[in-house]
């Protein structure tokens, strides 16, 4: 992502970023229509049991039979990925700040985050489990908090590093001190990049909800209700929770995508 | 008082010497040009005066006090070869950054930026954003933004040196007035012997390795009752012309 540079020609008064037109959405619902349809007809003419692929007709007959329970455990585990969402991205943001006004605290926290994005930080899940007891929603959301920090960290301190000097140069004319710095110039100019961790860190988060729910703890989510199905043979109502998983994700997707086009529009990119 | 007081003033990177024995005095409401071949530590020389950079040795004075002091009193406006506006703030608002930062509240700088983006001409584009404006109204801006405190001192590095001809003459003939309706005295880095010719009272001409002042030309800045375009096309300002480009000879034999 490259900004333009003010002042070096009368022309760099670029296109501005509109919202994607919706005339390409079609083609890809047509598609995925076709492969449900496909789906069913495999499942129907070769007899597929059920345990190993249910048909969508039968996954469908059960989310609408399961529709108030998939609303209630949709609601807890898009709400932990939520709380945890938020908090891992003010966690994310904070550190990242830190790292960029203080030399000593980037060199020892960033090379810290960063090793978190290569642990499987799912692992931690029932560790946290048994650390805050099986009985309470903290553990699940402790894990969303931890994956979507990294992302957000790391767009963050890169949005941090890309000052221009010149704006470097006025800000010290100014005899703005370094907390103004950050607010008049560094933080702005890193929203761009923020705002790019923040997408990449809101389906992130639905993942690390769900998968924390298969280690145990409360039996109110999406997880639960998954590996609960699927251990009672109920392999059509399972399949039912997946979609309603995989719904979610693309809630949360589509929300981290709307939040990143409301904050940056306007901005040359 | 003088805006500007330099004595003897030497400024090393290792072992170069960018400036060696610099004096040089500019009065209150004075125009003063650097010109000089690249590395011949004019830009140095300016960024000594903001206090962006510090000498080797030598005294600085900037309205009587250290460079240090006038910086944190916002006694100078500066300008880079590069307008540097914030892209995500409105044009008016980019004008207000200076204010913002020394904590003037909303309204009054709202008041102030409004008046300077009318100075520069450009009061239709307030609430415009940066990227909308060509690079002269962008640079225009910028110009705003280093008035905004009321400096009596305008420092320029440049400001002109992305521009296309015809928008630098423009911008000339704007700065002029602007240095006039101000009072405000200049210091203008620049490689083009005309404006420096045509903007200033003094050229100073310098020469690289070591950094020093060779000559100080008397330029043909124009009174308030001349028009810029026929000091362009006066004998006075062609003699002015070669009196510079032979100074600026003389440095490099």
């Amino acid at each position: 992502m490259t900004r333009a540079v003010p002042g070096a020609t009368g022309v760099e008064a670029g296109p501005r970023r509109g919202p994607r037109g919706f005339g390409n959405v079609w083609p890809p619902i047509a598609f995925g229509i076709g492969v449900l349809v496909l789906w069913e007809l495999v499942v129907r003419i070769a007899g597929v049991p059920a345990f190993l692929l249910p048909a969508p007709s039968v996954i469908a007959e059960q989310i609408g039979a399961q529709f108030p329970v998939i609303l209630s455990t949709a609601a807890v585990t898009g709400g932990n990925a939520l709380v945890g969402l938020v908090v891992g991205f003010v966690i994310g943001v904070a550190l990242a700040l830190l790292a960029a006004r203080s030399r000593l605290f980037g060199e020892l926290a960033t090379p810290v985050v960063l090793a978190a994005s290569a642990v499987p930080i799912v692992a931690l899940a029932p560790v946290f489990t048994i650390m805050y007891g099986s009985a309470t929603e903290i553990p699940r959301r402790l894990v969303v908090t931890v994956v979507v920090t990294v992302p957000v960290f790391v767009a963050t301190a890169r949005g941090l590093r890309q000052v221009r000097p010149v704006h470097d140069e006025l800000m010290t004319a100014l005899a703005a001190t370094p907390w103004q710095h950050a607010r008049f110039v560094r933080l702005p100019g890193a929203v761009p990049y923020i705002m790019t961790g923040l997408r990449l860190a809101a389906p992130a988060a639905v993942i690390a909800s769900i998968v924390a729910e298969y280690f145990g703890g409360l039996q109110n989510g999406l997880g639960s209700r998954i590996t609960s199905a699927a251990a009672n043979t109920a392999y059509a109502r399972a399949w039912a929770f997946v979609a309603a998983s995989i719904a979610l994700g693309l809630l949360f997707h589509l929300a981290g995508l709307l939040v990143e086009r409301l904050v940056t529009r306007g901005r040359t990119a | 008082m003088n805006a500007v007081l330099l004595s003897g003033v030497q400024k090393r990177f290792g072992e170069v010497h960018a400036l060696d024995g610099i004096d040089l005095e500019i009065a209150a409401g004075e125009f003063v040009s650097l010109i000089g071949p690249s590395g011949c530590g004019k830009s140095t020389l300016l960024r000594v005066v903001a206090d962006l950079e510090q000498p080797t040795s030598g005294t600085v004075e900037v309205g009587g006090k250290t460079p240090h002091r006038a910086r944190l009193d916002q006694d100078y406006g500066i300008a880079f070869q590069q307008a540097g506006l914030l892209e995500w703030r409105s044009v008016v608002e980019n004008v207000e950054l200076p204010l913002h930062v020394h904590g003037v509240d909303k309204a009054k700088r709202r008041v102030r930026a409004t008046e300077l983006l009318k100075l520069v001409g450009l009061d239709e584009f307030a609430g415009s954003r940066p990227s909308e404006l060509s690079g002269g109204m962008q640079q225009r801006v910028a110009i705003a933004r280093a008035l905004a405190p009321s400096p009596r001192l305008l420092l320029m590095d440049e400001p002109f040196g992305a521009l296309d001809e015809m928008t630098r003459e423009r911008m000339q003939a704007e700065l002029l007035r602007i240095a006039r309706e101000t009072e405000a005295a200049v210091l203008f880095v620049t490689h083009s012997i005309p404006e420096a010719v045509v903007l200033s009272d003094r050229v100073v001409v310098m020469s690289p390795r070591p950094g020093r002042i060779t000559e100080v030309v008397t330029g043909e800045r124009p009174g308030a009752d001349q028009d810029v375009d026929d000091v362009r096309e006066s004998g006075a300002f062609f003699a002015a012309i070669t009196a510079v480009r032979e100074a600026l000879r003389k440095g490099h034999p």
